[in-house]
């Protein structure tokens, strides 16, 4: 009887300390979950009735949650390899948290206009939550759990804005779009079960060989995350539901939505399919030049910024694949290195957007004639964030590019650098027509003096300091390629 | 801290001082005294460089440093100079200071006008002192955001059009010089420095695209034909300053880049395929001499010619004999201060006249004749006048260019020599028409000559001029054990 207890208590005390390893593991998630749960109750308790104080505790909570992630953290699995951390993905989840903070930030003006503002940010923080665990995911089941997690929610943000017409169309398209990519991708995965026999993505990277039916697989896989990414082909939702949704929701699924599952494409790639590195990599370098091309292309045209952006962020994800299938330790960490970059020069780009568009009702180019005149702050951060997207120093996003192109380079794709080369042009062209708009034009409407609000103040500041350090400061492309790994 | 800093850091801090100056002219002061106090620190720096050479250092670079930047890519920020990079800082410290003087009136958004000239030096500064390519290219990518915010807010004309197809061209060439670069870098274990390249034996296939990669990917900046269309745009549209920038520095870095990375570090490839650039560089020479003939913009024919001149440089570096690298590095100099003085003169006709037209001119001598013999002394030294540093130079690219065997490289130098005479044709006609003969134009009698800024611009320009005409050997001096260096990788 008494020993019994104490095997009980021992095993109990074994029980405990399993579970507290998990809870560790699992910290960013629960941190998340965590403040959905305070959300709701705020919900609960008409706690959102002060928005501004409100707004700020939830800032404050987004702040913490960015803070925590900081803290030192074991590598380790967790639910019999089902999720797994290691130092990359938590360094990939605080540059998710990081974008969400700074996101959140900057649309402290959309959010104080809007109702319901709690549930945006439940929305918000549910797909950042099915995030977490899709890049943490060690077999498949996870994996899709995770996809489906973040890109349902979001298609409820697209449509936020419920009075507008092409807000419920951006709603209906994301989710049609994204049903329609997941089941492209479940068709993929069931295949690869059918090809390995497992589901897990040790047991999958051991057994899987190039044949017919993996090669099937892996199409249809790669298909459904071209989806999520916006590669061409299949990039067609992307302008028309960056359109339709409010600022910041475009913003999230610029930046976040799409960080996310490049972050997670890389794992697939390198270890689910690392036995089939020559078939992946040439199916990844044709759709690199086709999204880097007609992303391109289709951006020379637009005169509408947010449309402009989607199409500029379609090309970016060109470059981005350059150094996916550059597909060494260096080419890793450049791949996340620029998403980083990309990031904070979207989230610029955005906030000053939504500073114009709330103050003027307009979205179109031509809003920003003569942009320099009348707020010379917002339109030095716009254009320092397009210098950034364009790849021309000093801001980050030259090094960014530089190192994805001089990833493809160590892999002797010399087809797709030299279009890579051409498109580094017309989308230097690109870019600097919205520069010339901001700089060169004079303002139709004389445009009021802009009086920014400190949280978004706040949110351009770190992006600018952000696109300048980031670059020059060499130790943080060294943080991420000590722990980045290769093929 | 590498003493060599101090060049990126003086531009740098009086950059940043111009945006926190309180008036205008504060502005104006604080991007002189940099100016200045650089080409103080050149010059003090070319005498150390001396001294240490004569001393007896042997390096290859002095003032050499290493420190690690990137290094899962092996990017370390390498300094070091030469006597070639020495005489490209010297010409650019002396450019800047004569840029910033001649813009002293220019009154539209003058913060933000002095702080992209000064971000434009800085980028020419730092590319001249690293050794590290990688390095190089940061700095030479840097001068893209100011060239075009420069032409595209401050200059006229058709400016927007020609400040879009400058940096699109630009970036061409760039892009095709980090091709270059980065095979240099995977072919040339992995490394981006100069000096570790050098010692590298890259296999005579792979150098063979490499070399045409860099070489017309610099080309693009030095305006080398066919890539040669922004610079009449660009050139005629950019404000004085800009313009006296592009043609004095800008395409100067483009040469630079032909010689240092193209030519030294691939110089198997270089004598298989220099032919290419040879043939372009007469192309250029020829077509550029004739098309200035056509211009009435005086803007225009000055920027062809420099298309023309800079065909040269081109020429010099291509022919890879001693003597035509040295007069390709003269030229370089001779061209960046002749072209500066130029565009100098040009500007101030057309501040005052309100016109660029050749033939709308006429008599400018006798109104404005400090101006007036500005530009007839830089004509002079364009169409090679004895006593001006266009002579040397031009004279020392023929005579290296006639050691070369080949029967085509003959042809070549005897079609580079036949340009001189279309070159007079043009300048004698422009300075026909806008500076002698009587005035034409009634408003141009109330002109004022050039005021004291404009004045010290110019002296400082001539100064250079006179000084390489007069003492050639000072360059070649300093120039000399580098040649020599690289003559030594060509023939290895």
């Amino acid at each position: 009887m008494y020993k019994i207890a104490i095997r009980s208590s021992g095993s109990l005390l074994n029980k405990i300390s399993m579970n507290l390893e998990t809870i560790s593991l699992l910290r960013f998630e629960w941190i998340l979950i965590a403040i959905i749960f305070i959300l709701l109750v705020m919900k609960l308790t008409d706690a959102d009735k002060n928005t501004k104080s409100m707004l700020t505790v939830v800032n404050g909570l987004l702040l913490v949650n960015f803070l925590a992630g900081l803290l030192p953290m074991a590598e380790g699995s967790a639910f019999s390899n089902f999720f797994h951390t290691s130092q990359l993905i938590v360094l990939e989840k605080n540059i998710l948290n990081l974008g969400l903070l700074l996101i959140s930030f900057s649309g402290a003006r959309y959010l104080y206009s809007i109702k319901n503002q709690l549930e945006f940010y439940i929305l918000m923080l549910s797909s950042v939550v099915g995030m977490f665990f899709m890049i943490s995911s060690g077999h498949v089941l996870m994996l899709y759990l995770g996809l489906e997690m973040s890109s349902i929610p979001v298609a409820a943000l697209a449509n936020y804005n419920r009075t507008l017409r092409n807000s419920s169309e951006a709603g209906l398209k994301m989710i049609f779009s994204s049903a329609f990519s997941s089941g492209i991708l479940l068709f993929g995965i069931s295949l690869l079960y059918g090809a390995t026999g497992s589901l897990s993505f040790d047991a999958i990277s051991m057994s899987i060989q190039p044949s017919a039916l993996s090669l099937l697989a892996f199409a249809f896989i790669l298909g459904g995350f071209a989806f999520k990414m916006s590669v061409v082909p299949f990039h067609l939702w992307t302008a028309d539901v960056y359109e339709g949704a409010p600022v910041q929701v475009t913003n999230f699924l610029s930046v976040i939505s799409k960080g996310s599952v490049i972050f997670v494409i890389i794992t697939v790639l390198y270890k689910l399919f690392g036995n089939m590195h020559m078939e992946w990599q040439l199916g990844v370098s044709v759709l690199s030049i086709l999204t880097m091309t007609i992303g391109n292309l289709f951006t020379m045209r637009q005169t509408n910024i947010k449309r402009l952006l989607a199409f500029s962020s379609v090309t970016q994800v060109g470059f981005v694949l350059v150094g996916i299938a550059g597909a060494t330790k260096v080419a890793n960490a450049s791949v996340v290195y620029f998403v980083l970059i990309y990031m904070l020069s979207n989230i610029a780009a955005f906030g000053v957007i939504g500073a114009i568009s709330e103050s003027t009702g307009k979205e179109t180019l031509s809003a920003f004639k003569g942009l320099y005149k009348s707020n010379p702050m917002l339109a030095l951060t716009m254009a320092l964030s397009f210098f950034s997207l364009a790849g021309i120093p000093p801001t980050a996003g030259f090094f960014g590019k530089l190192f994805l192109l001089a990833a493809g380079f160590g892999q002797g794709l010399y087809v797709v650098l030299a279009v890579a080369s051409i498109n580094l042009v017309i989308s230097l062209y690109n870019y600097l027509r919205v520069v010339k708009t901001m700089f060169m034009d004079d303002a139709e409407v004389a445009l009021p003096s802009i009086k920014s609000n400190a949280p978004l103040t706040i949110a351009l500041v770190i992006c600018v300091a952000g696109l300048l350090l980031v670059g020059f400061y060499s130790p943080i492309f060294n943080y991420i390629s000590s722990f980045s790994y290769g093929m | 801290m590498n003493i060599l800093n101090v060049l990126i850091l003086i531009p740098l801090l009086s950059a940043v001082g111009v945006l926190f100056a309180r008036n205008d002219k504060a502005v104006k002061l604080t991007a002189l005294t940099g100016a200045v106090l650089e080409l103080l620190f050149a010059g003090w720096l070319t005498y150390a460089y001396a001294k240490l050479r004569m001393a007896g250092a042997t390096g290859a670079m002095l003032f050499q440093s290493n420190t690690t930047w990137f290094e899962p890519l092996n990017i370390y920020y390498r300094l070091g100079i030469d006597g070639i990079s020495l005489s490209m800082i010297l010409l650019t410290a002396t450019v800047v200071v004569a840029g910033i003087l001649v813009s002293w009136r220019i009154e539209k958004q003058v913060k933000e006008f002095f702080f992209l000239i000064l971000l434009l030096a800085t980028g020419a500064y730092g590319f001249f002192i690293t050794t590290d390519v990688f390095a190089m290219f940061f700095f030479l990518e840097l001068a893209v955001i100011p060239k075009y915010l420069l032409i595209g807010i401050w200059g006229s004309g058709k400016k927007e059009y020609s400040a879009m197809k400058l940096a699109l061209m630009l970036m061409f060439g760039s892009a095709l010089v980090f091709l270059g670069i980065s095979g240099l870098y995977y072919f040339g274990g992995h490394t981006w420095s100069i000096q570790e390249l050098v010692a590298q034996h890259i296999s005579v296939e792979v150098q063979r695209p490499l070399y045409v990669l860099i070489f017309a990917g610099f080309g693009v900046f030095t305006a080398m034909f066919p890539f040669h269309t922004w610079a009449p745009d660009g050139h005629s549209s950019a404000p004085t300053a800009a313009s006296m920038f592009l043609a004095g520095i800008s395409m100067k870095l483009g040469g630079y880049g032909c010689l240092r990375v193209a030519t030294f570090l691939l110089p198997e490839a270089a004598h298989e395929l220099s032919w290419i650039f040879i043939i372009l560089a007469s192309i250029a020479i020829i077509y550029g001499a004739f098309a200035t003939m056509m211009q009435k913009d005086l803007k225009y024919m000055n920027a062809y010619s420099s298309v023309s001149h800079c065909g040269f440089v081109i020429l010099g570096i291509a022919m890879l004999t001693k003597a035509a690298i040295t007069g390709a590095v003269m030229q370089m100099v001779s061209h960046g201060v002749m072209t500066a003085l130029f565009f100098a003169a040009i500007g101030m006709i057309y501040d005052r006249a309100h016109t660029r037209q050749a033939n709308e001119l006429g008599g400018m001598l006798k109104q404005v004749p400090f101006i007036g013999t500005a530009f007839i002394i830089s004509g002079l030294t364009s169409l090679g006048l004895p006593g001006f540093s266009g002579f040397v130079s031009e004279m020392t690219i023929f005579v290296g260019a006639w050691e070369h065997p080949g029967m085509g490289y003959k042809v070549a130098t005897i079609l580079a020599c036949a340009s001189i005479v279309v070159t007079a044709v043009y300048i004698l006609r422009a300075v026909g028409f806008a500076i002698w003969g009587s005035v034409t134009n009634k408003e141009y009698l109330q002109l004022k000559d050039a005021a004291w800024n404009e004045r010290f611009a110019t002296f400082i320009l001539i100064g250079g001029i006179v000084i390489i005409g007069l003492a050639p050997f000072l360059i070649t001096r300093l120039i000399e054990s580098d040649v020599t260096g690289i003559m030594a990788m060509l023939l290895r």
